[in-house]
């Protein structure tokens, strides 16, 4: 396999982190300055689940760097209906363009179609596994916000699926930073999170509810508590009212607590935080295009 | 002939897994490939006493020697377990086990929602770790009752 693919935020060091948010503060400051740099890189762009906004950033981004994409289209209308392989899907898409990437609904197909391309491959989210480039926008938020080493966070709602959360808590282990868990009982980290976050030596702190650590927080990482993941409606009532906040919650918070979230919400934030110093939801959405020009620049370049 | 003697009843050539943890003889022939259909002379002993483990299993197959494939995962689920392969009615040579670092192709991984598990030209890989294995596509640590996931063909 190309050690240039991205699949998981565990191939990230520190150093690796570092040159790419660095890289995505320079597209940041003026995004509009570098529209020569890749002038005929062609990005392809293997969606086999709908992610609008993924997507639509990974398309500005390579956009802003002067390059194109190519587009499999919809599931329905590729011929991945008439059956054909993940593995040979990629392989004919991979002579089309410079690098590749795949959002995919299994867990493992981006490791899977690493194996089989050689073109640079990012993997933008494999089921309920991975989704290194959202880990490296939130870790430039973060770093914008309150900084990477002495940090306090709180990570709260569905730690159990929530892929943008296990690539979070991994990438920070290569940090100063105390990460405090926050679920309801039957949605806690997996057991295959806790075992690398064990094997990092970090320390993992869990709680139920989030009163316990929201005044030592300096950043408060919010996901949504997926309806769809309950079996009964009743159990799913009574723990999502308890892990939404408002600016009632906020109370006891630190005033440059820094407010974040993967996005979509639902009724985890409400909409009176958006005003707030705290909300930092939108910008960290924004952060998606300078972070992905950073990453686009450093495979493309590395593929000349 | 005595009930001893029946046990431990000598094969001309072949392999005697002996010392497998009480309970997993039927594993172990699912490891093996062996379905009764193959042609094997196999013999198969059962909570037989033994000083070291209290009870054990033992299986004999004649004619047969072991892969490292095979030898790997015997090792995850029979770990205690000694491999003599016979010759000639002597034991020609005696293995103990050695968990591996990975097993590859033996395994299928639980998570209905891996990619190994859909149709994709892809062997499953697993990390073999202290206390069970983890697979390389998806994490998904398994650690109890590892022969329910070995794909026999
Ligand atoms: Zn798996």
């Amino acid at each position: 396999m190309r050690d240039d693919h991205l699949i998981t935020a565990k191939q990230l060091s520190r150093e690796d982190v570092e040159s790419v948010l660095d890289r995505a503060a320079e597209f940041d400051a003026d995004p509009a300055a570098f529209g020569d740099r890749h002038e005929d890189a062609i990005l392809g762009l293997c969606f086999f689940e709908p992610s609008t906004r993924t997507k639509m950033s990974f398309e500005t981004a390579i956009k802003r760097l002067g390059g194109d994409t190519v587009d499999m289209g919809t599931v329905e209308s590729s011929s991945v209906k008439k059956g054909e392989s993940l593995a040979d899907t990629a392989r004919v898409i991979e002579g089309y363009a410079d690098a590749l990437v795949l959002r995919h609904p299994s867990q493992g197909a981006a490791k899977m179609v690493g194996e089989f391309v050689d073109v640079p491959l990012l993997n933008a989210g494999d089921g309920a596994g991975h989704h290194p480039t959202q880990t490296l926008l939130d870790l430039y938020t973060i770093r914008e916000n309150a900084g990477l080493d002495d940090l306090t966070i709180g990570i709260m709602g569905d730690l159990k699926y929530g892929r943008t959360v296990h690539s979070l808590a991994h990438a920070l282990t290569n940090f100063d930073a105390d990460q405090h868990f926050v679920s309801p009982e039957s949605l806690k980290l997996p057991r295959s999170v806790r075992y690398d976050l064990h094997e990092e030596g970090a320390m993992v702190r869990e709680h139920t509810e989030l009163e316990e650590i929201l005044p030592s927080l300096d950043v408060l990482y919010v996901t949504r508590i997926q309806r769809e993941r309950f079996p009964d409606e009743n159990e799913y009532q009574e723990v999502a009212g308890e892990y939404g906040i408002d600016l009632e919650t906020l109370g006891p918070a630190k005033d440059d607590l820094t407010v974040m979230h993967p996005l979509p919400r639902v009724d985890e934030i409400a909409p009176e935080v958006d005003d707030t110093d705290y909300a930092t939801y939108f910008e960290q959405a924004h952060n998606g295009v300078p972070v992905r020009m950073a990453l686009l620049d450093q495979l493309l370049e590395g593929d000349r | 002939m005595s009930d001893h003697q029946l046990r431990v009843s000598k094969i001309p050539r072949g392999t005697v897994i002996d010392h497998i943890r009480a309970g997993q003889a039927l594993n172990v022939l699912a490891i093996l490939g062996i379905d009764g259909e193959s042609g094997e002379t196999v013999s198969v002993g059962m909570n037989i006493p033994s000083d070291r483990m209290g009870h054990k299993d033992i299986v004999k197959v004649e004619d047969r020697e072991l892969s490292q494939d095979e030898v790997d995962v015997l090792s995850l689920i029979a770990p205690e377990a000694t491999i003599n392969i016979i010759r000639e009615y002597e034991v020609a040579e005696k293995q103990y086990l050695e968990r591996p670092e990975r097993v590859v192709g033996v395994l299928s991984c639980p998570n209905h929602n891996c990619i190994t598990n859909a149709d994709e030209p892809v062997e499953t890989k697993f990390d073999v770790l202290d206390d069970g294995v983890r697979c390389e596509y998806c994490d998904t640590i398994v650690r109890e009752d590892l022969a329910a996931h070995i794909a026999v063909e």
